[in-house]
């Protein structure tokens, strides 16, 4: 069987793969979501923070002698303190001037921790590899699918659905929304929104570094690691309305495997076909797939 | 009056003499590459200090001319790269300059330094178009170029048995000019190209685009891309098990790329390249020293970039002036022998020929201690790697 000329098993193939990918886009454009619609920061830094979490998760194995198991863990904690850091001592004295300060102060921050990196560990990047548990492949009939990818799948789906679990659905959230639309008359009823409000910024840096580590053994672990992503993620927050959570996971799943569809029909496209379906979606509606119009 | 005109002509003649020996009084070597950006590991810093370990060998002097060194990032940016040229032959009287990474920047260098009669001498472009369509009589490229790679890899697999090749493109001018050269030369050897898909440049994944390579049934894959792009398209190959079932063949591989990605995934892989550190007694001698200051073992490019300063400075004594047309013609007429290469011609098109070499890549368990990756599978000789006096588009060598 074939569709437009192309065998259905390297169709499907496609699919799955484009699955995968939009997995990253999904987590990465969630936490800049998450940080979007209860901060309104728009924060730039997010490429960089995965990059951290990337090279964090290689520095554990390499240095401290841990697994990738553990760095799992660790290094998107690591990374969430350092983002604590940033906005205590930073971003925080920014929340009431125009959205344009905020992103300004991330993007310098991008600059700073990359140029860090770089005239540490050069540009060439580090050797990686597939955690053992996740070595070889299984064949799926019309594919051979690598184990570490399907696994990234599954980490990054159940990442995404608690999240969106956790801040449309319980309690917690529900504090935390409050917070965002009214925080006075929240703090009236003894809530911290202060701390809240790093906390979320705490948990939206971590996901970056989560999905760092998430991409440590698939792509090159390098200071600049997170320029391109970063471009294709705003991108997807975009097309599925700033801020909107479920909007950002649904967005970034849909466009990874439209841009694995693209590489088989026209692979010199490939990069480019997000950005003309965020036009096409602008056009058709400003505020994004699953925004709300203010 | 005849005070005047004697300490005229006295001047006058101390310019001329000054001019017909050292200009300035001293010996100048500029040097302008990628010191922050993607290139920075296979030359950057480790580049500069190649030149200055060439500077000290040549004792720092010349007939008591102090030899000075000076360098710059240019960000991979040809317009800064040529303003900074440019300032540096008006005001700083750099009298060599030594072009890093970037043909887009070495071409614009090229440009001014033809235009101020200066000697440059290009290390780390791949472009062919410098000793082309854009040669001059004071460039010289030294360490390798894209025609070199094609024929090298290209070539040499073919005679290895590789016949059927399928390629995986950099969607830009450098990624399409190395697969239409080595699909020529695969032609050429009685290969088959199957097909070819060309990816953006530094695209996201590229499990996608090794899926359409692999269900071509090539047997080798020809990376017609470099440095991210080739190492995440190596490291997707490996993920996809495509590497038991094609061999890979990177275009543009440098031993930095191999360091980082390390021999599990490189292992079997074949690439061009034209110096290695452990090649012989000399090379592993200077490689000993420079790994002393730098921690790491030298690409190609780095030892080229001593070569080069280290025979210029070898010239400029020889002839005892730093005037440009004088050293290249020097330069040209002498063949060069150290530590990167035995028997290397400088042709009047200003191509450095030298052997290249088509390496494998060692086995892990091949591999005796750090940086031991290369078995030497065949050796290119510079007359038929290079292009040929009937192929050269350049006007200087009809």
């Amino acid at each position: 069987m074939e569709i437009f000329g192309y065998p259905l098993p390297m169709i499907m193939s496609q699919l799955l793969l484009g699955l995968v990918n939009g997995s990253f886009y999904a987590m990465l454009s969630l936490g800049l979501a998450v940080i979007f619609g209860l901060l309104n920061v728009i924060n730039f830094s997010h490429g960089a923070l995965y990059m951290m979490g990337a090279f964090l998760a290689w520095m554990g194995i390499e240095y401290w002698g841990l697994n990738y198991w553990a760095m799992l863990i660790l290094a998107p904690l690591m990374v969430g303190v350092f983002g604590i850091v940033i906005e205590k001592t930073m971003l925080r004295h920014l929340y009431k001037l125009d959205h344009l300060y905020g992103l300004l102060l991330t993007f310098g921050i991008t600059l700073l921790v990359e140029g860090v990196f770089r005239s540490f560990y050069g540009v060439s990047g580090q050797p990686f590899q597939v955690p053992e548990a996740l070595a070889g492949a299984t064949d799926l009939g019309f594919m051979v699918m690598p184990n570490y990818r399907g696994w990234v799948v599954v980490a990054s789906l159940v990442v995404c659905l608690s999240t969106w679990f956790v801040i449309e659905k319980t309690k917690l959230g529900a504090y935390l929304r409050a917070g965002t639309e009214n925080p006075k008359l929240v703090e009236a009823f003894g809530i911290n929104v202060p701390l809240m409000v790093t906390l979320t910024y705490g948990f939206g840096v971590a996901l970056a570094g989560f999905a760092g580590v998430l991409a440590a053994p698939i792509i090159q672990v390098q200071p600049l690691m997170g320029q391109n992503l970063i471009i294709v993620v705003f991108a997807v927050v975009v097309i599925g309305g700033m801020g909107s959570i479920m909007g950002s996971i649904l967005t970034g799943l849909g466009l990874g495997v439209i841009e694995g569809l693209t590489k088989v029909f026209y692979p010199e496209f490939s990069s480019t076909v997000v950005f003309l379906v965020m036009v096409v979606v602008l056009l058709l509606r400003p505020a994004g797939l699953f925004g709300k119009e203010r | 009056m005849k005070i005047k005109a004697i300490t005229l002509a006295v001047a006058t003649c101390a310019t001329f003499s000054a001019q017909a020996q050292i200009s300035g009084d001293t010996i100048k070597i500029g040097f302008i590459t990628d010191m922050s950006g993607l290139y920075t590991d296979i030359d950057g810093a480790g580049g500069a200090e190649a030149i200055k370990m060439a500077i000290a060998d040549a004792g720092g002097n010349i007939n008591g001319k102090k030899i000075e060194f000076i360098s710059a990032d240019h960000q991979n940016k040809a317009d800064i790269a040529a303003s900074k040229a440019r300032e540096w032959f008006d005001q700083q009287g750099v009298d060599m300059l030594i072009g890093g990474t970037n043909s887009g920047a070495n071409l614009a260098m090229a440009k001014v330094a033809a235009e101020k009669k200066k000697v440059f001498i290009s290390i780390g472009a791949g472009s062919a178009r410098l000793t082309n369509e854009e040669c001059t009589p004071y460039t010289v490229h030294y360490a390798y170029d894209t025609i070199a790679l094609a024929r090298g890899t290209g070539g040499a697999i073919v005679k290895q048995g590789g016949k059927s090749w399928y390629f995986m493109t950099a969607d830009y001018a450098f990624g399409q000019s190395l697969e239409k050269d080595t699909s020529e030369v695969v032609k050429a050897g009685g290969g088959k190209v199957l097909g070819a898909v060309k990816h953006p440049l530094s695209a996201s994944d590229f499990s996608s685009f090794l899926l359409q390579a692999q269900s071509s049934g090539a047997q080798i894959l020809g990376l017609a891309n470099a440095g991210g792009d080739a190492i995440n398209s190596i490291k997707a190959a490996n993920e996809f098990g495509i590497t038991k079932k094609m061999k890979l063949a990177g275009l543009l591989i440098f031993i930095n790329d191999v360091h980082s990605l390390g021999l599990n995934l490189t292992q079997g892989m074949y690439l061009t390249d034209g110096w290695y550190w452990d090649a012989n007694d000399d090379t592993r001698a200077w490689s000993k020293r420079y790994f002393a200051k730098m921690k790491k073992e030298p690409s190609m490019l780095q030892a080229a970039d001593y070569s080069a300063a280290g025979n210029y400075l070898k010239a400029v004594k020889a002839v005892g002036t730093d005037d440009s047309d004088k050293v290249i013609a020097y330069l040209k007429a002498n063949k060069i022998n150290d530590m990167f290469t035995k028997n290397g011609v400088i042709r009047p098109d200003g191509r450095m020929v030298h052997d290249m070499y088509l390496m494998e890549v060692k086995k892990s368990a091949e591999s005796k201690y750090p940086w031991d990756y290369y078995k030497v599978v065949a050796t290119i000789p510079g007359d038929q790697a290079y292009a040929t006096k009937a192929e050269t588009k350049c006007s200087l060598w009809k």
